[in-house]
C-alpha cells in the first residue's frame, strides 16, 4: 500500500510534466495540423536555460538569500526565451511551407529538431549539466511515503500554468481567436483575425509551457542533457494522442495517464522497459480509438 | 522590385537581431557568474556574413544583375546536358560500373573503408526510398530493420556457425517479418501519425536489443562475428575447392558492391512495375487509388516489407563487416541520417539517392576538422532543402504526364 501511494505521488509529478509538454503538441496540431518534432527541443532548451540562469544566480549568491525569487525569475525568463525560440523556428521553418505538402513540413520540422538538438550540444557540451540548486530538498514524511517539497512545487506550478492556459484559451478574446483559427483558418481571417499572429502565439505558448516543464525536470532529476527532449517528446505526443489531439483538456488528462502508466509499469512490471509502455499506449490508441479519449471526429487526412 | 528588396532587408535585420538575442544567453552567461559577449558575437558574425552573402547573391540574381555570369553558365550547362544526352544511357551506367569495379585497384585502405560505408548507406537509402519515395509513407524507424538484419546474422553465425551467404536470406526474411509485424497495425494510419508510430517502434526495437541480455548481450554487443567466406577453385594439388574468409577490405568492397547492384536493379525494376505504379498512385492520392481498385493496405504492407528486406540485407553485411554489433549503431539519429540522404538526393530518384549518400558520407570525411558540426549541418540541410528545393538534388522522373501538365 505504501509502495502504491508513493508511486501515485511520483506518477502525478511526472504526469504533470508530460501534460505541460503535450499541450504544446496538441495546440500546434490543432491549429496547423503539424507534428512539431522540434517541440521536444524547446523542452530541452528550457532545461538548459534554467540551468544557465540558476548557475549564474547561484554564483552571485542570490540563490542562498532569495531562493524562491530566483527560481521564479529563472522560470519566467526561461519561458520567455523558449517562446522567442519557438516563434523564430516557426517563422523560418514552418511559415514558408504553410501551403506545401504535409510531408515537406514534417521533414522540415525533423530537420529543425536535429538542428536545435545539435546546436544545444555544441554550445553547452555533450555531458550532463548539473543543476546548482539544493532547493526543495527534504519534504514531508508519512510513514514510508515521502512527499518532497520539490514534488509539491512541481505540481503547484503545473496546476497554475494549466489553469492559466485554460483561462487564456476559454475566457479571453485571444483565446477565442485561437479557437476560431483552429476551427477554420479562412473564415477566421475573413472576420479579421490575423492567423499568422495567432499561429506564432500558439507556438510561443506551447514552447513556454514546455520550457517550464524543462526547468522542473532539471530540478527534479538534478541535471540536463542535450538529447533529453527526444524521449519525453514522443511520450508527450503519445499523451496528446491519447487525450484526443487538438483537445486541450484531453492533453492534460493524457499526460497524467501516461505519467501514471510509466511509473506503475516501471514499479510493478519492469524498470528496464519503462520507455516502452508509452509507445504501446500510443499504438494501441491509434489502432483502436484514433480520436482519443476526448477527441471529436477526425477526417481521414489526419489518421 | 526596390520596394520588395527593402522589405526583405528589414525582415532580415529583424531576424538577425532575434538570432543574437537567442544566441547570447546560451554562449554569454557563465556558471562562474560572469557575462561575456565575445563568443556569441563571433558566432553571430559568422552567421551574418554567410547569410548576407547568400541573400545578396539571391537578390542580385532576382534582379537580373548577375546575368553576365549566369547566362554563359546556363549555356555551358545546356551544352553538357546535350553532349551527355548524345551518348546512350547504357554507356553511362557501364562507365560508372567499371569505375566502381576498378576502384579498389587505385585506392588505399581508408578510401575503401569510406566506399564500403557509402555502399551500405546506398542500400539502406534505396530500401527506405521504397517506403518514403515510392509509397509516400514517412518511416522514422527504418533503422530497426537494419538492426534486425544485423542481429540475425550475428546470432545465426555465433550460435549455429551459419555462413554469411546462408544467413543472408534469413536476415532478409526476419527483417521482412518484423516489417509486417510493425506494418500491420500501423499502416491504417496516414502521414504524420505513421511517422511518430514508426519512430516509437524503432525505439522499442532498440530498447529490446539493449535489454534482452540472454539473447543480445545487451549494451555490450556481440563480438566475434565471422566475415563472409567464399569457395574458390584451387589447382595446387589437382582440383579442389578452398574456403576463404573475405577479411581484406577490397574483398568486402566487392561483396557490398554486388549487394548494392542487386538492390539498385531490384528497386529499378520495382519502380517501373505494376506494383511501383500502384505505390505512386497511393503516394499521390490514397483515396483515389483505392477507388481505382488498388488494394492500398496490401500494397502499403508490401512496400514496408520490401523496404525492410533491403534494410535487413544491408544490416547483415554491416555486422559481417564490423564483426561486432551493439544497439548503439541503431539509434534514431541513424534513421534520420538515412532519411536525410533520401530527401537530399530526391525522393523516388535512384541516381539522386546515390548522389545524396555520397554527399552525406564523403563530405564529412573530407571536412574532418568540422566533424562536430555534421549533424547540425544535416538538420539545417533538411530544412533548407524543404524550403528551397523540395524535390531533391536530382528530381525523379515521372512516368507519364499528369493532366495538368499536358496544358489546356
Amino acid at each position: 500500500m505504501e509502495f502504491f501511494l508513493q508511486q501515485l505521488i511520483n506518477g502525478i509529478t511526472l504526469g504533470g510534466i508530460y501534460a505541460l509538454i503535450a499541450l504544446g503538441y496538441t495546440m500546434v496540431y490543432g491549429i496547423i495540423q503539424l507534428i512539431n518534432f522540434a517541440h521536444g527541443e524547446f523542452f530541452a532548451a528550457g532545461g538548459y536555460m534554467g540551468v544557465i540562469l540558476l548557475s549564474y544566480l547561484a554564483a552571485h549568491g542570490y540563490m542562498t538569500t532569495h531562493p524562491w525569487l530566483c527560481l521564479g525569475g529563472a522560470l519566467v525568463l526561461t519561458m520567455i526565451y523558449c517562446a522567442g525560440l519557438a516563434m523564430a523556428v516557426e517563422k523560418v521553418a514552418y511559415k514558408p511551407l504553410r501551403y506545401a505538402s504535409r510531408l515537406s513540413v514534417l521533414l522540415s520540422a525533423l530537420g529543425m529538431s536535429i538542428f536545435l538538438q545539435n546546436g544545444l550540444m555544441l554550445t553547452q557540451g555533450v555531458y550532463d549539466k548539473p543543476y546548482p540548486s539544493s532547493l526543495g530538498q527534504g519534504g514531508f514524511e508519512f510513514g514510508m511515503i515521502t512527499l518532497s517539497y520539490l514534488q509539491i512545487l512541481i505540481v503547484a506550478v503545473t496546476v497554475i500554468l494549466l489553469v492559466g492556459l485554460n483561462a487564456l484559451v476559454f475566457k479571453t478574446r485571444i483565446g477565442k481567436a485561437m479557437r476560431a483559427t483552429a476551427q477554420d483558418k479562412v473564415m477566421s481571417s475573413l472576420v479579421g483575425i490575423n492567423s499568422n499572429k495567432i499561429i506564432s502565439l500558439t507556438f510561443a505558448l506551447g514552447a513556454g509551457l514546455a520550457a517550464a516543464a524543462g526547468v522542473m525536470v532539471g530540478l527534479y532529476y538534478g541535471s540536463v542533457r542535450y538529447d533529453m527532449g527526444f524521449i519525453p517528446g514522443i511520450k508527450a505526443f503519445a499523451a496528446a494522442v491519447l487525450g484526443g489531439i487538438g483537445n486541450i483538456t484531453g492533453a492534460m488528462l493524457g499526460g497524467l495517464i501516461i505519467g501514471m502508466v510509466e511509473i506503475f509499469g516501471a514499479g510493478y512490471i519492469s524498470g528496464q522497459y519503462k520507455d516502452v509502455f508509452a509507445f504501446i499506449i500510443l499504438i494501441a490508441v491509434l489502432y483502436f480509438m484514433p480520436t482519443g479519449i476526448m477527441g471529436e471526429n477526425i477526417d481521414d487526412t489526419r489518421v | 522590385m526596390i520596394l520588395e528588396s527593402k522589405k526583405i532587408w528589414k525582415n532580415y535585420a529583424i531576424g538577425l537581431v532575434w538570432l543574437f538575442v537567442l544566441l547570447w544567453p546560451l554562449l554569454g552567461i557563465h556558471d562562474d557568474g560572469s557575462l561575456t559577449v565575445g563568443r556569441a558575437f563571433r558566432v553571430w558574425l559568422y552567421v551574418l556574413v554567410a547569410t548576407f552573402l547568400c541573400l545578396s547573391l539571391y537578390l542580385l540574381h532576382k534582379n537580373d544583375i548577375l546575368k553576365w555570369v549566369t547566362s554563359p553558365m546556363a549555356k555551358v550547362r545546356n551544352r553538357v546536358t546535350a553532349a551527355a544526352g548524345a551518348l546512350p544511357n547504357w554507356f553511362w551506367v557501364l562507365s560508372v560500373l567499371t569505375g566502381a569495379v576498378l576502384f579498389p585497384l587505385f585506392s588505399h585502405r581508408y578510401a575503401q573503408d569510406v566506399a564500403i560505408n557509402v555502399l551500405i548507406y546506398v542500400c539502406l537509402g534505396l530500401g527506405l526510398n521504397i517506403v518514403v519515395g515510392l509509397a509516400g509513407m514517412l518511416d522514422l524507424g527504418y533503422i530497426a530493420f537494419y538492426g534486425v538484419g544485423a542481429y540475425t546474422y550475428a546470432l545465426l553465425n555465433l550460435q549455429y556457425g551459419m555462413s554469411f551467404w546462408v544467413a543472408l536470406p534469413f536476415a532478409a526474411f526476419f527483417a521482412c517479418i518484423s516489417g509486417c509485424i510493425i506494418g500491420y497495425p500501423t499502416l491504417r494510419m496516414r502521414g504524420d501519425y505513421l511517422a511518430i508510430v514508426t519512430l516509437g517502434f524503432g525505439e522499442i526495437v532498440r530498447i529490446i536489443l539493449n535489454n534482452w541480455m540472454e539473447l543480445t548481450n545487451g549494451p555490450n554487443g556481440l563480438l566475434g562475428i565471422k566475415p563472409p567466406g567464399i569457395y574458390y577453385p584451387s589447382f595446387a594439388h589437382g582440383f579442389s575447392l578452398e574456403f576463404l574468409y573475405l577479411k581484406k577490405l577490397h574483398y568486402l568492397y566487392y561483396v557490398i558492391l554486388f549487394l548494392c547492384i542487386f538492390t539498385i536493379v531490384a528497386v529499378y525494376r520495382l519502380n517501373y512495375s505494376r506494383i511501383g505504379r500502384a505505390w505512386e498512385a497511393i503516394r499521390e492520392d490514397e483515396t483515389v487509388a483505392e477507388l481505382m481498385g488498388v488494394n492500398t493496405f496490401r500494397l502499403k504492407l508490401l512496400a514496408y516489407a520490401m523496404g525492410a528486406i533491403f534494410g535487413g540485407i544491408a544490416g547483415a553485411f554491416f555486422s559481417a563487416r564490423m564483426r561486432f554489433v551493439s544497439p548503439e549503431s541503431f539509434s534514431f539519429l541513424e534513421s534520420a541520417m538515412v532519411l536525410s540522404m533520401v530527401v537530399l538526393g530526391g525522393m523516388a530518384s535512384i541516381p539522386g539517392i546515390i548522389l545524396g549518400t555520397f554527399a552525406l558520407i564523403v563530405l564529412p570525411e573530407v571536412f574532418r576538422e568540422v566533424e562536430l558540426y555534421r549533424m547540425l549541418a544535416f538538420g539545417a540541410a533538411m530544412t533548407l532543402m524543404m524550403l528551397f528545393r523540395p524535390e531533391g538534388l536530382i528530381p525523379a522522373k515521372r512516368v507519364g504526364t499528369r493532366s495538368e501538365e499536358r496544358g489546356g
